[in-house]
């Protein structure tokens, strides 16, 4: 019994149905094991891993010299700066906004960079729910293909103070 | 030497000494106080997230929240495996706990760690919920909590083996300990591995708030923190399986089928569930592909492996006990006439299947590289780990304490209707709060978020409309689980003081 030492002999061998229970999962397990490396490679989507260091006043004239370049137009504010894909595109997270709005081109391949000039944020694009994390200090790559066009938000979803709730950003597909 | 005095128990036949049994309740006593505590956080931020009701202020949300964490999750949990640490190395050994001073000290340091968490989080100095990132700042008092509140739990984890240590010495148990034991001390292997994790982490984080050093990386910080944050979690898990067989063996006479493949499970848990917290990182920068691959994809399924073997084994011993007993007719004749009105084996069982179908399998698929992207930071997530920690790890704890008052309080249970209807009431409704949660995540609703119809946002967002149904469900799972959380504690304190003594 589970509340009394077993028997001097304990290791015993398996029973037949323990043995086929035992052998379907780790079957089961091996599958799972395999198939998520190869997924990594026949699969259309993967969290991307390119990473720079960057510091916080680099990163913000990168952003600024970007939005001098290429901005087309201003939405409450923010604004709208047309994304090519032979140019990176930056995206700045900061306590509570997300900067500038960009505009992408459906079935176009873009290198997004995103970093932060204070916490640690949540890069969330709704409604197609998908979410990187964004840290200061790091350039983080995504290397992303839109595939339907429309309005998106992003919307941060890692605690970043009081007016977490607030920040949310926008983003265009041609 | 002083003289230690024993006492047998009438119900289980344990030999059971006094100044142990006076360390595993005041355990458990600070155990229910902070679950207390940590459910009435639950349920007003639980109303908070619900549209309809959306309760608390912008500040309070957030500090209920970290202090939900804090006393739900890691005072209430460790204070019960500090318990269950005690009574695996003295009582179940029919032996005494060692040196029980330094114990004392450890309860003391995570009471003093635990009141200062508290008061610091309610004055408003550490507004950085639970997983505290860098370079969110708090005040240096919230992280020294943190630290004492894991010194203490260390020193007990490490107390579990010197108790062994001399349990053996003194031929309490021969050649290996008992099962339940066994499960006890993967946990707190486990227990001293993950808190080394902790301090490896906070000491720097606390002397960077106290401006002693001027930074902390951000990655670095989350990578340890999450060998701290998730690793703790197998604590729980060992810690409740370890109840589950105990459970077994005492209100069935359940005997583990095979120790042996019980216990390598037990041994796969050690060695391989720590890599599982990884998962946390995979939409992170910084780490490689194959770091990430090789941590969540390779490592992770040893683990699980161990589960599964549990989720086979532990049935199986009740099976194989109440066939004994003559309920043999069919194949679930047993099943039918298992004590589904004992609450002490409903909540087992309860737990068992809440842990396995809804905590466990949405933690294997979410851990996943791919599905990490659909899943990071939403709703989904805080879905899942309400059913292991709640569904699982705590319906499995309250059900030992309906034991633990019988045994070591040597009381029987008040409100005894009440009492059997708890862990059902209890399970429905963090099924239902886990559900809504997790069905809420898949529409993109972040966890963690104070208003998501985003008041005072430049730029507005509306979630799909079914988003409102699934909180409502998790709404009403909070309500149904509150109501049975108050009906425990009531339970649980009453049954100390008004309980009819047990001779």
């Amino acid at each position: 019994m589970a509340i009394h030492e077993p028997e001097r002999v304990w290791w015993k061998p398996l029973s037949k149905d323990e043995r086929i229970w035992v052998a379907v999962a780790l079957v089961w397990m091996l599958i799972t094991f395999i198939y998520m490396p190869v997924y990594h490679f026949i699969g259309a989507q993967n969290p991307p891993a390119e990473t720079y260091a960057v510091k916080p006043d680099q990163f913000d004239k990168l952003v600024e010299a970007m939005v001098a370049k290429h901005k087309i137009g201003e939405e409450k504010g923010v604004p709208i700066v047309q994304a090519f894909p032979d140019e990176p595109v930056f995206i700045r997270a900061k306590m509570w906004e997300w900067y500038p709005i960009v505009q992408l081109e459906k079935g176009k391949t873009y290198r997004l960079h995103i970093s932060s000039m204070d916490v640690d944020h949540g890069f969330s694009i709704q409604p197609v729910n998908m979410n990187f994390m964004v840290l200061p200090k790091y350039d983080y790559v995504l290397t992303l293909t839109p595939t339907q066009s429309g309005e998106f938000h992003v919307i941060c979803n890692e605690f970043c103070g009081l007016g977490h709730h607030a920040m949310v950003g926008k983003m265009y597909v041609k | 030497m002083a003289d230690f005095k024993y006492r047998t128990c009438t119900l289980s036949g344990m030999k059971i000494e006094q100044g142990s049994a006076n360390l595993i309740k005041w355990n458990v006593i600070a155990a229910l106080a902070t679950l207390a505590v940590g459910g009435l956080m639950a349920f007003l931020v639980a109303l908070t997230r619900w549209p309809s009701i959306h309760f608390l202020s912008l500040t309070n949300y957030y500090r209920f929240l970290t202090l939900h964490g804090v006393d739900a999750l890691l005072a209430w949990i460790i204070f019960f495996e500090m318990a269950l640490v005690y009574f695996a190395s003295s009582v179940l050994l029919g032996t005494r706990v060692r040196a029980a001073w330094i114990s004392w000290i450890s309860f003391a340091l995570m009471l003093i760690g635990g009141a200062l968490i508290n008061t610091i989080v309610l004055m408003g100095r550490a507004d950085v919920l639970f997983t505290s990132y860098v370079p969110l700042k708090g005040d240096p008092l919230y992280y020294l909590g943190i630290i004492l509140f894991a010194v203490g739990a260390l020193i007990g984890f490490i107390m579990f083996f010197v108790n062994i240590y001399y349990a053996k010495k003194e031929g309490a148990y021969k050649r290996t300990l008992p099962l339940g034991a066994f499960g006890i001390a993967a946990a707190s292997i486990i227990g001293v591995f993950t808190l080394l994790h902790g301090a490896g982490i906070f000491i720097p984080t606390f002397l960077w708030s106290a401006d002693i050093i001027s930074y902390v990386d951000p990655s670095a910080y989350r990578l340890v923190f999450w060998g701290l944050g998730h690793a703790s979690q197998q604590i729980n898990v060992c810690a409740m399986v370890a109840v589950w067989y105990m459970t077994s063996a005492f209100v069935v006479g359940g005997k583990p089928v095979n120790e042996k493949l019980s216990r390598t499970a037990f041994i796969l848990y050690i060695l391989f569930i720590n890599l599982a917290s990884e998962h946390h990182l995979l939409v992170d920068p910084v780490l490689s592909t194959w770091h990430k691959i090789v941590n969540t994809s390779y490592m992770m399924h040893l683990a699980v492996l161990a589960s599964m073997i549990h989720a086979f084994a532990i049935p199986a011993s009740m099976e194989v006990a109440l066939r004994k007993q003559g309920h043999t007719r069919g194949l679930f004749e047993w099943l039918k006439r298992a004590p589904w009105g004992n609450p002490a084996f409903s909540a087992a069982a309860i737990s068992i299947l809440l842990f396995g179908f809804l905590g466990g399998i949405t933690g294997v698929i979410f851990g996943t590289e791919q599905f990490s992207i659909i899943r990071h930071n939403t709703f989904a997530i805080t879905g899942h780990f309400h059913g292991t920690v709640v569904a699982g790890t705590t319906v499995a704890f309250m059900g030992f304490t309906y034991l633990i008052l019988k045994y070591i309080f040597a009381r029987e249970l008040i409100w005894k209707g009440f009492a059997s209807i708890q862990p059902y009431l209890y399970g429905a409704g963090v099924a239902m709060l886990s559900i809504g949660m997790m069905s809420a995540g898949t529409f993109g609703v972040p966890r963690r978020h104070y208003d998501i119809s985003f008041s005072g946002a430049l730029f507005n967002h509306t979630f799909d409309p079914m988003v409102d149904i699934f909180l409502g469900m998790m709404g009403i799972g909070a309500i149904l689980s509150v109501t049975g959380g108050i009906l425990f504690i009531a339970i649980g304190f009453g049954s100390m003081i008004w309980g009819k003594k047990i001779e």
